[in-house]
């Protein structure tokens, strides 16, 4: 691979103009303005001055073919599963197969959890999403003293391969597929699971799944980072070699917006951020010596479902199409499987109310359902009580229901992309397209997205934006409603609750895997491990020993904190 | 004394990385005239004691959105006492069940403010708060 490949290329050009071309209304609506709407404001004004989107994006009252005059349906709409990919990436879309109902669960012990998973496949869950607790997704056993009165508490505690084991009791990974929200330790973590798939006798050629895996988006707004960036892409880097090589049906990772838009960014952030780290996790692979075509395919992708049903339809058609055309423009590849940008969304879990949980439900249908008509490959539907607390089995049902009754009762499924040819929606994609481009360009002009992060730019913009939503909310400029109107005295609700009892128990079986396990075969195969963390051999396959040996996730972990170093964020407020 | 800032210390206790709310409250309340310092992530009780007599602050906010609250607050409390620092409002938003709050507040909690609450609201607490103390 020569350097060629590896040097930055700017993007090309937008398909649409990057710059908007003026607005020009018809003669007809020039008139409509004068004669009809200025005489109806005169005598009954809009309610309020601004109407902007969540993201404080303006919209205009109406959208017309002046707002499409350079827009050209051929080339910027297309058809579903070809470029641009507007539409979608399969010609059939729901018609041929809905999307994946995926719902993010974990609590408590992995017997808790597999529960749960049990029960949500047997009310029509289509596949599996995986919350881990904070002690595992930082990289500390169930017994580490700084997992005091964390274990199981926002997600499923697994401290070792025992664990991972009893998590998919009676779960087949042939049949099921399993997304695992995890990041600093997901190569560990995926280890796991592949000794799993591989002692159920699953062929790993055949079984499917996510992997988050996304490490930079931690940097820039989840903050569950352990390593510094240069070991942590390496590792990135491992997972995708790896899984193009021997699991070819896995998305390696999930590069995510949700965290990003969580933390209060934009919509157009969100894209934006999601798609360059898109971009640097793409050069780390060339860079390593990997075929464009070879790893493309299988890279997917997370976003929000926030509020704004418009906003975020047009960010999905837009996310769409900025990928297909970095992928053969900026990237070179030619298998349009690595063009087509597939992803996951999650209804916005920061649009919640503690106030007047059941709100919440509408809040997620209509969140969800933009989600849909946006062409989501899988989707997760947050649950009334999570502004509380992690659901209840009856919550998290209701959840389950919103997908199906838009899936089965709403029709939005029974065509592609209905608002395509949309005056608004067309208009609003382009708007996002070029917000998103404008990020993009200044991030590359920063020398990247770990430069831009090391100058804090992301985390910068991402402040910003989240205290200026506040502060709109605080002035009732945005009205959320139970919470700064429509308030009234709350009832309590039923919620979930976690003991410490998880944490014994975990203690206790961390106890037990200690005594039984060779203590010898795990010295070895850790110390394999920090030998090759030192090179630049695929650790993949000394993670893959190591959980087989039963070394804990604490142990593997602390293990690589030796030659990698660990990150000190410099707080941006 | 008059005219002198009150103090803050933001803190985010245990492994949860959540700060969207930490930041902001942050930046509120020194757009409201305080004096505000934020620890940062990965706090441990210890480190907020630590760090909030070192900076002798009037108020401690924790922002707490992990299910962790009952053993940090616990904990940080039983320090602060150590300290002699019961003067200290100490305040904790995030995720926090209904039915924790009596528990916090009977450990010494002086308010819990949950999603939703505006930023105005804490400036008027804190400042009622302290005026008092």
């Amino acid at each position: 691979m020569t350097d060629e490949k590896a040097r930055k290329v700017p993007a090309a050009p937008a398909p649409n103009p990057g710059v908007a071309a003026p607005r020009r209304p018809s003669p007809a609506e020039v008139a409509w303005e004068e004669s009809v709407l200025e005489p109806s404001l005169a005598q009954s004004p809009d309610r309020v001055a601004d109407f902007t989107t969540v993201s404080s994006y303006p919209i205009r009252r109406l959208y017309t073919e002046a707002d499409v005059a350079d827009w050209n349906a051929e080339r910027d709409l297309g058809a579903p599963g070809q470029p641009p990919y507007t539409r979608g990436i399969h010609p059939a879309m729901y018609r041929e197969r809905l999307w994946t109902m995926r719902q993010f669960a974990g609590f408590g012990s992995a017997l808790d959890t597999n529960r749960r998973f049990r029960y949500l496949l047997s009310q029509g869950q289509t596949g599996i999403s995986v919350a881990f607790d904070l002690p595992t997704l930082m990289g500390y056993d169930s017994d580490h003293p700084l997992s005091e009165g964390e274990v199981g508490k926002c997600g499923v505690a697994i401290s070792s391969l025992a664990d991972m084991e009893a998590l998919f009791d009676q779960i087949p990974l042939a049949d099921v597929t399993t997304s695992m929200t995890i990041n600093s330790p997901a190569a560990t973590i995926w280890a796991m699971y592949l000794a799993v798939a591989e002692k159920q006798g699953a062929d790993w050629r055949t079984i499917s799944g996510t992997l988050q895996n996304d490490i930079l988006k931690e940097y820039i707004a989840q903050k569950e980072y352990i390593y510094p960036p240069g070991p942590s892409l390496r590792m990135v880097t491992d997972t995708i070699e790896f899984g193009a090589k021997h699991t070819p049906k896995f998305n390696p990772i999930s590069i995510s917006g949700y965290h990003i838009r969580e933390a209060g960014s934009t919509a157009i952030q969100e894209l934006a951020f999601t798609l360059r780290d898109g971009i640097e996790y793409v050069e780390h692979c060339l860079r390593r010596g990997l075929a464009i075509d070879d790893f493309a395919p299988r890279l997917s992708f997370f976003f929000n479902a926030h509020n704004d049903f418009f906003e975020e339809i047009a960010k999905y058609r837009a996310a769409r199409r900025i990928w297909q055309s970095v992928m053969r423009e900026r990237f070179g590849a030619k298998n349009p499987r690595s063009w087509a940008l597939r992803f996951h969304s999650q209804t916005a879990g920061c649009s919640l109310t503690a106030p007047q949980p059941y709100n919440n439900v509408v809040r997620t249908a209509v969140q969800a359902l933009a989600a849909v008509v946006g062409g989501t490959q899988s989707l997760h539907t947050n649950s009334l009580d999570e502004a509380w607390a992690l659901p209840t089995e009856s919550a998290a049902t209701l959840a389950l229901r919103t997908q199906q009754i838009i899936a089965y009762e709403s029709g939005v499924t029974h065509t592609a992309d209905p608002f395509g040819g949309s005056y608004f929606v067309e208009t609003l994609t382009n708007e996002v397209e070029r917000g998103a481009r404008d990020y993009i360009l200044k991030i590359d002009a920063l020398g990247g997205m770990v430069a831009a992060i090391e100058r804090g730019f992301p985390q910068r913009e991402i402040a910003d934006a989240a205290y200026r939503y506040q502060q709109t909310v605080d002035r009732k400029e945005k009205i959320i409603v139970g919470v700064n109107d429509y308030v009234v005295e709350g009832q309590p609700i039923e919620t979930l609750h976690i003991d410490d009892s998880v944490a014994r128990g975990q203690a206790e079986r961390l106890r037990k895997l200690r005594a039984e396990r060779s203590n010898d075969e795990v010295e070895r195969r850790l110390s394999s491990l920090r030998h090759a963390a030192g090179g630049d051999e695929n650790l993949m396959p000394h993670l893959f020993e190591a959980v087989k040996a039963y070394a804990t996730l604490g142990e593997i972990c602390d293990a690589l904190r030796q030659p990698f170093g660990v990150y000190q964020e410099v707080a941006i407020t | 004394m008059p005219g002198q800032k009150i103090r803050v210390l933001i803190a985010k206790p245990g492994l949860d990385g959540h700060d969207r709310g930490a930041k902001v409250i942050a930046r509120a309340l020194r757009d409201a005239g305080m004096e505000v310092i934020y620890t940062g992530l990965r706090q441990t009780p210890e480190m907020i004691a630590s760090a909030a007599l070192q900076e002798d602050v009037d108020v401690i906010g924790l922002s707490i959105l992990s299910g962790a609250h009952n053993t940090l607050c616990t904990r940080l409390m039983d320090l602060l006492r150590a300290q002699q620092m019961d003067d200290v409002t100490v305040l904790i938003g995030g995720i926090i069940p209904e039915a924790d709050i009596v528990g916090l507040k009977k450990i010494g909690i002086a308010e819990v403010f949950l999603p939703g609450t505006t930023t105005q609201a804490i400036v008027d607490f804190i400042r009622r708060r302290v005026a008092k103390n």
